[in-house]
């Protein structure tokens, strides 16, 4: 496999939460706003990206009995540091994400590398492996996350969680031009369900609804270009054996 | 200790704030071992014993060990480690004294050293119950029915769910949400009847 088929098979082909529905938890408690959710992506690539590069500098010498513990271990710590760390620099967002940072240390996705890529790859492709997929996940979460705020608000804030690059919040997109429009506030059409716990469910399922659909679209497609083929196959050969007796017919005249 | 705070801790923990529908966690078992009512009350009871087992040991150790110390910030690493070993060694006691429970229960304790509920409430008793002037006895009662109260709300939830998933299996769904999409909506709806329980204590 490529270095770039490495990077990129965590977007689309083995997309950790839309097709291996791992990290189920993060997805669903994070994405109430689109800032917790790339909060929390950013904190999924520091730790799955080091983890993996430490797992796979010492995969020789860990003893295969105690394999996991030892990554459990290397997971923590990592985890550690970036809670120090968010705790430090960013405290709004380590109260908004509140227990689900020391819970990375149980997210499948993270333990799930190691076990089946890190601890059998080299370093360079262990990290590109964990760059690629944290990043698959961390679209995910945004897109999610996107999908939860605009349904809920009605705007795309940034700013809250994150102090990075602003000096206060700003509104990244927002429906506020269609006031003039039609004259009421955008408030009364919005859906404030998908900012809490039922609208994580709810919106989730949809997104994986609406990507099943595609599959079941293209299976559809598949097989009707397969009952094609038989068909034609069929049309084949019933032509060859009517030419066959038309010259059998020919033969005996 | 009264039996007052007790029913508060169980009912808060089981219903208001229940773990898989308003917290988000344990979802993968959920979704993971709820096609059958059989396997869902399994599950359900190893993780409400894990769960109070695990429970009172991370508040033990964070009370007795890792604040008197000043190493609070490696409480991540140690509450995973002492659950991981805590069940493999419950797993061994089973085994030994009680084969009928090892049955019902053997298979279901391996998954639940990477289930996020049993850190979580441990993770979440430090950080709503625990603090500096709390004597110890107290904030083990309480840790300890917290645990209780969040293990029997995701065995009701797991349970209710699988039967509601049996149900579904003889339903005619649409292709496109055969499967988790349909789950996931299942639990939207349930999560929404949740809901309704907000602010009752």
């Amino acid at each position: 496999m490529s270095t770039k088929d490495n990077f990129l098979k965590g977007f689309v082909k083995e997309n950790p939460i839309f097709v291996f529905l791992l990290g189920m938890c993060p997805a669903l408690a994070v994405t109430a706003t689109v800032e917790t959710a790339l909060g929390m992506g950013i904190l999924v690539v520091f730790v799955l990206t080091s983890s993996n590069i430490v797992v796979s500098l010492v995969r020789k010498f860990i003893p295969n009995d105690v394999r996991t513990p030892s990554y459990i271990v290397i997971i923590a710590t990592f985890v550690t540091i970036v809670r120090m760390m968010t705790e430090r620099y960013a405290p709004d967002l380590y109260i908004a994400l509140g227990v689900f940072i020391p819970l990375i240390v149980v997210n499948c996705l993270i333990l799930g590398r190691a076990e089946a890529f890190a601890s059998k790859n080299t370093v360079f492709d262990s990290m590109i492996d964990g760059l690629g997929m944290s990043l698959g996940f961390t679209m995910a979460l945004v897109i999610i996350g996107v999908f939860r705020e605009l349904l809920a608000t009605g705007e795309i804030l940034y700013g809250v969680y994150l102090p990075f690059f602003v000096e206060s919040e700003i509104a990244i997109f927002d429906l506020d031009w269609l006031i003039p429009l039609s004259g009421a506030s955008v408030n009364d059409y919005m859906l404030p369900m998908f900012s809490l716990a039922p609208g994580a469910f709810i919106a989730l399922g949809i997104i994986l609804a609406v990507i099943q659909r595609r599959k079941v679209v293209g299976d559809e497609k598949k097989e009707a270009a397969r009952q094609a083929m038989i068909e034609e196959k069929k049309r084949l050969a019933l032509e060859r054996k009517k030419a066959a007796a038309k010259k059998k017919a020919g033969e005996a005249a | 200790m009264s039996f007052t705070v007790f029913a508060t801790a169980i009912v808060s923990a089981m219903l208001i704030n229940n773990v898989i529908l308003m917290q988000f966690l344990g979802v993968c078992p959920f979704l993971g071992v709820s096609k059958r009512t059989s396997s869902a009350i399994g599950m359900s009871a190893a993780v409400l014993f894990v769960m109070v087992v695990a429970s009172a040991v991370t508040y033990t150790i964070y009370d007795l060990i890792l604040f008197p110390y000043d190493i609070p910030y490696i409480s991540t690493i140690a509450f995973i480690l002492v659950i991981a070993s805590l069940v493999q060694l419950v797993e061994m006691v089973i085994k030994k004294y009680s084969a009928p429970l090892y049955k019902a229960l053997g298979i279901y304790l391996p998954l639940i050293t990477t289930n996020c509920a049993i850190l979580g409430v441990s993770e979440g008793n430090i950080a709503s119950i625990w603090t500096e002037t709390m004597p110890y006895g107290e904030g083990l009662f309480l840790a300890v029915s917290t645990a209780i109260g969040t293990g029997l709300g995701f065995g009701l939830v797991i349970f209710a769910f699988s039967s509601i998933r049996e149900r579904l299996d003889a339903a005619n769904v649409p292709k496109s949400w055969q499967g988790v999409p349909i789950s996931l909506l299942v639990a939207g709806i349930m999560s929404l009847a949740f809901l309704g329980l907000q602010g009752v204590i």
